[in-house]
């Protein structure tokens, strides 16, 4: 663990840091240099989430002291098995999105390619950071670049999403900031290893202005996962985004779900005394509230994009209210189901811009509207570059089959695995078999999962009916392959997911159980050695 | 000195949260201004509220006792820097939305 090894732990946020200020230095002129650079990094980053993840598997949580103070003091970076894990999602997400960009949408606005990179900085840092401050600063960095991102393309309806999504985020960052500085008061620490030390020792009178600080806190990343009250933005910022950045928000809005999941059993799980399992019931009954109003919504979807941000919402309800069961063997599912969800959606978002460019000849870069899908628009159409391949609608058929069956959660895919290891995880607490007796609350989420699986088979039937088979005299859509091939790579990594199902479960069980037992993660911490002065070296 | 911070940071808020419900983007953006400037003095509140003393170690003399807590204040310098840089970045977007509708209606059309 010396040498350039250890530093690896750094290189997510270095890497995209560099090359999204070297992107900036070229004008939009050099599209070709700033796509090979953008391509290179976001490659290097997969190759290196691959290296941590297999790191984090193999040992106890790696810490990097930033600026070489002990913990405490100083900032901390831990990669564990959860963060590794989410750093990998991303990165894959954002090959695909890249490589679809790539295609054509790069060139609809100034600076895509920097702001993709900073906007990765942001997310690798939030998923590595353990201190509560420096996460608001790599959040900020990630809401900063997504509010260009979504901007990208402008027209009407982005810049009228855009000043939506930016309000309420804004509010939201001043909630975490609020609730931030008073667990500072409270506590004197804002190290999150430090906080679970500090947190059972605390004076009762004070557990109150604890409580009333994370409670202000969690608003902040609830907005973020888009929990029900808090997630109307999405609705209307997610379809308005061009495809390639819709899809790698998919796992923007998994940063707020993995902030609670990383904090809620390490802040109140069992060590924490009186304050043990603060807010997990409110996670539960808005987990829940959130699933229910996303299969209303699915329900009453005309437009592709709006039921993937509505399936995007059941998504982040599911993985909120296993949160709040507060249990390592549905945690440990419900991992599998972020993971394979995001893929979903992410291919999903793709897809959608793929198919509706076939059904709507008219929609140019600039602007696609869903809302006027249903109308004919016949004029203009055809001159836009590059020529497409002939089997283009059985391709986006298929893999729309696919996308399907994933939301569905049928087999043969990794949307039955995840939803089988859930179910499995509720009906048998602790694997006896069910004999204990099921609570009410876990018959009302397998009541839910169930119903939002039937609620996607139902829409994304009609759906599929309605553009695949209805039109009589459908134009062909110009589909370049590398565009088909990002969405067609991330069902594959699906059906990878699911035939590994075993090793990679096993992985989730492992995360989950490492994150309801924090004390390897608390004494990676403070054990953490300082790196030797510079010319004492070896 | 407490209560008057206290009624300050309560009127700041409440101002910048009237104002952020109201329908036009420039209220929107004052409202935004005036709440973060709620937040940063409440941040900065919570390092104790101590007048006349440094945050920085002068001397190896005295204890912490005689000192400021410089953690807020870092923290409030950072929070003032990302929160001008997002709101000139709303800005922006703001006077493009008044661009392209032509209104300054949040929704960019006239309810």
């Amino acid at each position: 663990m010396d040498g350039w090894a250890h530093h690896l732990v750094i290189a997510p946020i270095a890497l995209p840091l560099v090359a999204g200020a070297l992107l900036a230095i070229y004008d939009e002129r050099r599209q070709f240099l700033k796509g090979v650079i953008n391509l290179l990094s976001t490659l290097t980053a997969l190759y290196i989430s691959v290296a941590l993840l297999r790191q984090a598997d193999a040992s106890a949580p790696t810490v990097y002291l930033l600026g070489n103070w002990p913990a405490p003091i100083g900032i901390v970076l831990v990669l564990d098995r959860l963060s590794a894990m989410m750093i990998l999602l991303t990165a894959v997400l954002a090959c695909a999105a890249l490589v679809f960009a790539l295609a054509r949408w790069h060139t609809a606005g100034a600076h895509f390619h920097s702001l993709f990179q900073f906007l990765l900085m942001g997310v690798n840092g939030a998923f590595l950071t353990g201190d509560l401050f420096n996460l608001f600063v790599f959040f900020e960095v990630m809401l900063a670049s997504s509010y260009g991102l979504l901007l990208h393309g402008s027209g009407p309806r982005r810049v009228q999403a855009s000043l939506h999504y930016i309000v309420v985020n804004l509010a939201a960052s001043f909630f975490f900031l609020v609730g931030v500085s008073l667990i500072y008061g409270v506590t004197g620490t804002l190290n999150m290893a430090d906080l679970a030390l500090r947190i059972p020792a605390l004076p009762a009178e004070h557990r109150m202005l604890l409580e009333a600080a994370v409670g202000i806190l969690a608003i902040a990343f609830l907005v973020k996962a888009a929990m029900w009250p808090l997630g109307f933005w999405l609705l209307s910022a997610y379809p308005a985004a061009v495809a390639p950045v819709a899809a790698i928000f998919a796992v923007l809005s998994k940063v707020g779900a993995y902030v609670l999941l990383r904090l809620s059993p390490l802040l109140f799980g069992t060590a924490a005394g009186e304050a043990a399992g603060f807010g997990t019931s409110v996670l539960l009954v808005g987990g829940m509230a959130t699933i229910g109003f996303g299969i209303l919504g699915i329900l009453a979807s005309q437009a592709m994009a709006r039921i993937a941000a509505f399936s995007l919402l059941v998504s982040s309800g599911t993985v909120l209210t296993a949160i709040g069961f507060s249990d390592p063997h549905l945690t440990g599912g419900a991992l599998f189901y972020l993971v394979s969800s995001t893929l979903t959606i992410g291919a999903l978002f793709l897809l959608i811009e793929l198919i509706e460019r076939g059904q709507n000849p008219a929609a140019d870069v600039i602007a696609i509207t869903a809302e006027t899908l249903s109308l004919e628009t016949d004029e203009g159409a055809e001159e836009e570059g590059g020529a497409g391949f002939s089997a283009a609608p059985a391709v986006l058929g298929a893999c729309f089959v696919g996308c399907a069956l994933l939301l569905i959660g049928l087999p043969p895919l990794s949307g039955f695995v995840a939803k089988l290891a859930m179910l499995a995880a509720l009906m048998g607490p602790a694997g006896q078999g069910g004999a204990v007796g099921i609570p009410p609350a876990s018959w009302a989420f397998v009541a839910l999962l169930v119903l939002s699986g039937l609620a996607a088979l139902l829409t994304l039937s009609r759906v599929g009916m309605r553009t695949f088979w209805a039109p009589v005299d459908s134009v062909v859509p110009r589909v370049l392959v590398v565009e088909i091939a990002p969405v067609f790579v991330l069902l594959l990594l699906t059906v990878v997911l699911a035939i590994k199902g075993g090793a990679v479960l096993q992985y989730m069980e492992d995360t989950a159980r490492a994150l309801y037992e924090p004390s390897s993660y608390i004494e990676a911490v403070f054990d953490a050695h300082r790196a030797p002065a510079l010319g004492s070296g070896r | 000195m407490p209560f008057l911070i206290a009624t300050s940071i309560g009127i700041l808020a409440g101002s910048g949260v009237w104002l952020l419900l109201r329908p036009r983007t420039y209220q929107v953006i004052i409202g935004l201004s005036l709440c973060s400037y709620a937040v940063n003095l409440f941040i900065f509140s919570m390092g104790r509220l101590r007048s006349g003393a440094a945050p920085i170690l002068s001397s190896e003399a005295g204890s912490l006792a005689d000192y400021a807590d410089p953690v807020p204040q870092a923290l409030v310098l950072t929070a003032i820097v990302i929160g001008f840089a997002t709101t000139a970045l709303f800005l922006v977007v703001l006077l493009a939305s008044r661009g392209l509708s032509g209104t300054d209606h949040v929704d960019g059309q006239e309810p």
